[in-house]
């Protein structure tokens, strides 16, 4: 069971830079740490005791594979994240074109 | 954006071709073997990313390259939509199909549509990775010192 | 297998790309042609509203059929309550592309507004039309990531700003639900949501259970900003464009997240008194916080963002109400009742809310301010976008003929039937705060004498922003007889009844 909770720590750590880091791109690499440690998770759901990569082969119908549903799952949500993190720092490369800094006690023109 | 120095505009002449040519190959292979679309078109990508990196380019010539890129990517992914819709048109008309014929399993031409799709996603994540790379770059080059 | 269903996701994915393509090339053709898929998708859910009916069709795509009765495919399912939302969602989506074409002509690149404002269009569509979770994620992010570009579309210092929290907080939102799903996955070994049920209901881990369902509500809830989990919502929703803040409000925050939560909650998980209690409480808290925060305020779309929160908390509200009844085991009808006055509410919303941040868009666009003190005595220059406006006020504090009365009214009859009597009494006392707020909006806005005379030249909005507003007012009134008995039957009735009977929904699509 050890590598599910160090999955669920690597995303309290995420949660934590996210809550506490200042620098906009911190944050960023926050979201990250936190999107694989779901991905990892994710794949590991897929484990089998002694199991190969879920490739058939013909000639061995008794072989284990592992379950190829959640890699098919984490390759998707891979693009999906890939596509976030490309919209993230593109925001965060045009915020510090406005305002001049990464830190985010300093952006706050919205309140209320 | 300046290049880099002569040992790594070597290496890369050397080295781009090869990584070009593999991620061809993960493509093809994408319905036999690990990888695919995704995998390949980011490998294709890497080998235009890293021309880019190590002779550099001037401003003028990267936003052409991004338009160039974003219209690939835009074409790719429609010809996957009208693939994917095709199969509303032959076949058993239902949305998905795989209606062409699926071959013996092992061979390359085989699998009836997936090879089609995984040329063409894997022709779209390498045009998106690239405009993604180049838009960035053209953010940094914009910004004033 | 209706080949029609899978068209909700192409129609405006392809349509998305061919706006990229061909937008460069031919000049005006990116709007026209948005508005003209706009327009089959608007017709094409009339048909399905129309002939749905308590049936529940679903496609599978691919033509994979289940193996011994596991479903392996992409299940796409039309019930009476997908209809309901896809019709909201391309009505308003019609009604705001054509409010666009005006309104974003200031802006440049765009092409690419009209390509995002697609793509957004097809996920939403695909969130509601998909039958199982991994493809509401999937969906979910489609319609998120083109939101997140569209909410700083002005790329100026205020929507980068707002973005930047809506991204952040959307992207928390999306790991939490796909951790959920995760979860659901390993212990369950499917995705389908009637498939899910069916695992579920033979046996589980009570405290894994709940901590699925948990993880689910939070991440669901930050989508659909019910209170603990707002912050997000009034920066975006104020400072993305006025079309863009008509979509969010109007209908994103329903589709991806008070939708998925009504599904999951009532067919997806066995409804259990706790949860119940729980969304209850989530639903007071924000109705009531919601309007208390949005009362203070002077720029009109933030107000108008706070009182979306404020109305959400209805829907969540009496939908609850229908959980605690349903987890009771007695009186089916009040919980029937009080479902069909939250989805009732929740068209609604839709209509009056998207047609007041269109006003909004309005009042910003011929005066240049968001800020009521600085407008006044506009009902002048601008007879149109008054009526309207007044209409939509009308209708959001629930004063009759308008559809906002009788959806109130339905939820706070079916509270008081259920005997939760403060959670009626907390109803109408927002209900009056909300009309107070409505009528401060209204005075400053367009009735308070002004005698600044650079506001002589201000003149009625273009023709495209009032055939918008107009169409939506009409919308409001009309919709209010969904509350007659013999349409009610049609309409809202096939939609409480599958969330009312889950065991029907997971049979009929498992096919067991």
């Amino acid at each position: 069971m050890i590598p599910y909770y160090l999955c669920f720590i690597l995303f309290l750590v995420g949660l934590y830079g996210i809550i506490t880091r200042r620098n906009l791109v911190k944050i960023a690499i926050s979201l990250s740490v936190m999107e694989f440690s779901v991905f990892l998770l994710l794949a590991l759901t897929g484990y089998r005791e002694g199991g190969v990569a879920p490739i058939v082969d013909p000639t061995d119908p008794v072989k284990v594979y592992v379950d190829p549903l959640p890699q098919a799952m984490v390759l998707t949500a891979i693009v999906i994240g890939l596509a976030t993190t490309a919209m993230i720092m593109a925001v965060i490369i045009r915020i510090y074109r406005k305002y001049g800094t990464f830190d985010i006690r300093e952006i706050k023109n919205l309140r209320g | 954006m300046k290049g880099m120095t002569v040992i790594v505009k070597k290496t890369t002449q050397l080295i781009a071709g090869l990584v070009f040519l593999y991620g061809i190959y993960v493509i093809i292979h994408g319905h036999l073997t690990p990888g695919g679309g995704f995998a390949g078109g980011i490998i294709i990508a890497g080998s235009f990313i890293l021309l880019i990196l190590a002779f550099g380019s001037d401003f003028i010539r990267l936003t052409k390259e991004e338009t160039g890129s974003t219209m690939y990517e835009n074409l790719a992914i429609l010809i996957v939509t009208f693939l994917a819709a095709s199969g509303m048109l032959f076949g058993a008309r239902i949305f998905f199909i795989n209606w062409l014929p699926k071959g013996t399993a092992g061979e390359l031409i085989s699998a009836g549509m997936l090879p089609l799709y995984n040329i063409f996603v894997g022709l779209e994540v390498a045009a998106s990775i690239l405009t993604i790379f180049l838009a960035l770059i053209i953010f940094k080059e914009e910004m004033p010192e | 297998m209706n080949p029609l269903i899978p068209l909700f996701v192409i129609v405006p994915l392809a349509g998305a790309f061919l706006i990229m393509i061909l937008g460069r090339l031919i000049r005006n053709l990116d709007k026209y042609l948005a508005s003209l898929i706009l327009l089959f998708l608007v017709s094409v859910s009339f048909w399905f509203l129309l002939t749905t009916g308590d049936k529940v069709t679903v496609y599978k795509a691919g033509g994979w059929e289940p193996v011994n009765g596991i479903p392996i495919a992409i299940y796409m399912v039309l019930d009476g309550f997908n209809t309901l939302v896809l019709c909201i969602i391309n009505i308003i989506g019609f009604v705001s592309v054509f409010y666009s074409i005006t309104y974003m002509s200031r802006y440049t690149s765009e092409n690419y507004f009209y390509a995002l404002f697609c793509l957004m269009i097809a996920g939403m569509n695909g969130v509601v039309i998909s039958g199982d979770l991994f493809n509401i994620f999937v969906f979910l992010e489609i319609s998120a990531i083109s939101s997140y570009a569209l909410v700083a579309f002005g790329v100026e210092k205020n929507e980068l700003e707002a973005t930047f929290k809506y991204q952040v907080l959307g992207a928390l939102a999306s790991f939490i639900i796909l951790l959920g799903i995760g979860l659901i996955y390993w212990k369950a070994k499917t995705l389908n949501i009637a498939d899910i049920r069916m695992v579920f209901s033979s046996g589980y881990d009570r405290a894994y259970y709940l901590l699925i369902q948990i993880l689910l509500l939070c991440g669901f809830g930050l989508k659909a900003a019910i209170i603990p989990f707002h912050a997000w919502l009034p920066d975006a929703h104020s400072s993305a464009p006025s079309p863009i803040s008509a979509m969010l409000s109007g209908v994103l925050i329903k589709a991806a997240g008070i939708y998925v939560i009504i599904r999951l909650f009532f067919n997806m998980f066995a409804i259990s008194q706790g949860m119940s209690v729980l969304i209850t409480t989530l639903g007071a808290l924000s109705m009531v916080t919601g309007v208390f925060l949005a009362i203070g305020q002077w720029d009109i779309k933030r107000l108008l963002a706070y009182h979306s929160i404020s109305q959400m908390g209805y829907v969540v509200l009496s939908v609850g109400i229908g959980m605690m009844m349903i987890s009771k085991g007695i009186r089916d009808e009040i919980a029937a009742l009080a479902i069909a006055g939250g989805l009732f509410h929740l068209i609604n919303h839709a209509a009056f809310k998207g047609l007041l941040f269109l006003n909004a868009g309005a009042i910003e666009y011929t005066t240049g301010t968001r800020d009521l003190r600085e407008m006044g005595g506009l009902a002048k220059q601008m007879p149109v976008t008054a009526a309207t406006s007044f209409a939509a006020s009308m209708a959001i504090s629930g004063i009759p003929p308008f559809n906002g009365f009788f959806s109130k009214l339905i939820i706070i009859i079916a509270a008081v039937l259920a005997k939760y009597y403060l959670l009626a009494v907390l109803a109408v006392i927002v209900s009056i705060i909300t009309l107070a707020s409505f009528l401060k909006f209204q005075r400053y806005a367009f009735f308070n004498k002004s005698d600044d005379q650079n506001k002589r030249n201000i003149k009625e909005v273009p023709f495209p922003m009032l055939f918008s507003m107009i169409v939506l007012s009409i919308i409001c009134l009309l919709l209010s007889i969904l509350a007659l008995p013999g349409i009610r039957e049609t309409i809202l009735m096939p939609a409480t009844d599958i969330l009312m009977d889950p065991s029907k929904y997971a049979s009929q699509i498992t096919g067991i």
